[in-house]
């Protein structure tokens, strides 16, 4: 799972089971059945599970595209002043 | 990091948190509830009652109960518990309570009913006090809700006394 897909399936997690809480719990109270309730959401909780937790192929629609090696050796990594003289003084 | 196991762990304890929170909204929803509860109680006929060995009076009644706690039920009941005590004073106990039935009731169709029955438990009196005692009957309820606060309360019906004679 890329980076996008991990944010979108923790969304999705969030919003499909406050969603599927609230349509529960105004169903059950209307319908006078805390039964209906706890079934709705049993429902709501499973299919939340089937969508989010899996790693599916559309959490991977962004994947990271790294640098080519010999492009990385084009641009040397920028040298910390700080870091080198700790080397220095280990050696 | 964002694994299978992580997804899932995060998942079930943000649902068991909004479970908790809905029982708890539930809960709540039946104090918008506000019960009109009925009952009658007659004393048919007094049985026996006599002195006991030890010296304590004890009384067998009939009584016929009538109530309708319909109103009690809401959404969130699983059942109602009533028992009816019979409730004096005397010189040593300011109030007294004599439980003489009891019942379960497990749903809303069952809450209006009637009923003609002797005392389930006996009557008995801590000392010699009843002859000619005016008492009470009251029917209490607690109300056992499926989820959350339980909730009792209780009806006076008062005007009842017992023969001045033992028989």
């Amino acid at each position: 799972m890329d980076w996008q897909g991990q944010k979108v399936a923790e969304q999705t997690m969030q919003i499909m089971l406050l969603v599927f809480a609230v349509i529960a719990f105004i169903t059950g109270y209307v319908l006078g059945s805390f039964q209906i309730m706890i079934l709705i959401y049993a429902g709501g909780v499973t299919l939340t599970t089937l969508i989010t937790v899996p790693n599916w192929p559309f959490f991977n629609c962004h994947p990271l595209n790294w640098l080519d090696p010999s492009e990385a050796e084009k641009h040397p990594k920028p040298q910390v002043a700080v870091s080198s003289k700790k080397k220095a003084t280990k050696k | 990091m964002h694994s299978f196991g992580y997804r899932l762990n995060a998942l079930l304890t943000f649902a068991v948190t909004i479970l908790a929170l809905m029982c708890a909204m539930g809960s709540l929803s039946d104090n918008l509830n506000t019960p009109s509860p009925s009952a009658e109680i007659q004393i048919m006929n007094i049985n026996w009652f006599q002195k006991q060995p030890q010296g304590n009076d004890e009384v067998s009644l009939t009584m016929n109960i009538s109530a309708d706690l319909q109103s009690l039920f809401t959404w969130n009941t699983k059942q109602v518990f009533i028992f009816v005590a019979a409730e004096y004073e005397t010189p040593k106990n300011s109030l007294n309570q004599v439980s003489l039935w009891d019942a379960i009731i497990p749903a809303k169709e069952h809450a209006k009913f009637w009923i003609h029955t002797s005392n389930k438990y006996r009557f008995v009196d801590q000392g010699n006090n009843l002859r000619g005692k005016k008492f009470n009957l009251t029917l209490h309820w607690h109300v056992m809700p499926k989820t959350g606060k339980m909730f009792a309360d209780k009806l006076v019906m008062t005007g009842y006394s017992l023969p001045e004679e033992y028989r």
